[in-house]
């Protein structure tokens, strides 16, 4: 997958300030001739409070509005973006069991409230795990960064 | 005849499609003529115990079915549903944090 590096600089500095909560939200792009990250959509992470350093939650209504934003910027949502406070950049269990097919998992390590790790991952057809998917850094590219977090 | 509006992840499963026409006349038979004309959906909306997963939400007519009668809801002709997913996942399930 295609993805600016200005746009993961981006999305470290988002999932920095979520720390030591989980961050998340929207990679909205397009899947042809080949998947291309060309906006970012930040979103609250709504689990409850108690839950946020290990879990995200971006609820149906919020995806139906992404799904909006992507249209009126003929784009798609083809992924996720999330933060796994002081943990690998590794799919979980329970990462697994809510994965949708299709999308890309992009997930970021966060350190000691550090951003030092980056992996994508798509859903295997058969749902027993994830296949990583490589990442290709370009310089230019997608401009619009969306913060519905603030 | 309603229209079921299915998720951007999903609709490589419906021919890249955004609508489909489906026969039922509740949610529940909905989704079973869903899964009989795209048989490939259902391990992505269904668990290995035939219960829905988890992130799936159905909309009748802007109104989340869980509010009417859930997978009972009766269908009209020519209302309009929409499948959408909740996204979810997180870090670990075990150590301190709630699961």
């Amino acid at each position: 997958m295609k993805i600016p590096v200005h746009i993961l600089e981006q999305i470290d500095q988002w999932m920095e300030r979520a720390y030591p909560e989980e961050g998340a939200g929207f990679l909205l792009g397009h899947d042809h001739p080949e998947r291309e990250v060309e906006a970012v959509l930040a979103l609250p992470n709504t689990r409850e409070e108690a839950a946020r350093r290990n879990r995200y939650l971006i609820g149906a209504q919020e995806m139906l509005e992404a799904e909006r934003e992507a249209e009126r910027l003929n784009l798609d949502v083809i992924g996720v973006y999330h933060s796994h406070p002081d943990h690998p950049s590794q799919p979980s269990a329970y990462d697994l069991e809510w994965a949708l097919p299709w999308f890309s998992y992009l997930i970021i390590r966060v350190s000691d409230g550090r951003a030092d790790g980056v992996q994508s991952w798509r859903l295997r057809e058969d749902r027993g795990g994830f296949a990583e998917e490589p990442l290709d850094r370009v310089e230019a590219g997608g401009s619009r960064l969306l913060d519905a977090t603030v | 005849m309603a229209v079921l509006r299915i998720s951007t992840p999903l609709r490589p499963y419906i021919n890249g499609k955004s609508e489909v026409e489906l026969q039922g006349e509740t949610v529940l038979e909905v989704v079973e003529d869903l899964i009989l004309q795209y048989p490939a959906l259902r391990p992505h909306l269904f668990s290995s115990e035939g219960k829905l997963r988890a992130f799936v939400n159905l909309f009748l007519n802007d109104q989340d079915v869980r509010n009417l009668q859930g997978m009972e809801t009766p269908v009209k002709e020519n209302d309009r549903l929409v499948l959408v997913p909740s996204i979810a996942g997180g870090s670990r399930r075990d150590g301190c944090f709630p699961n």
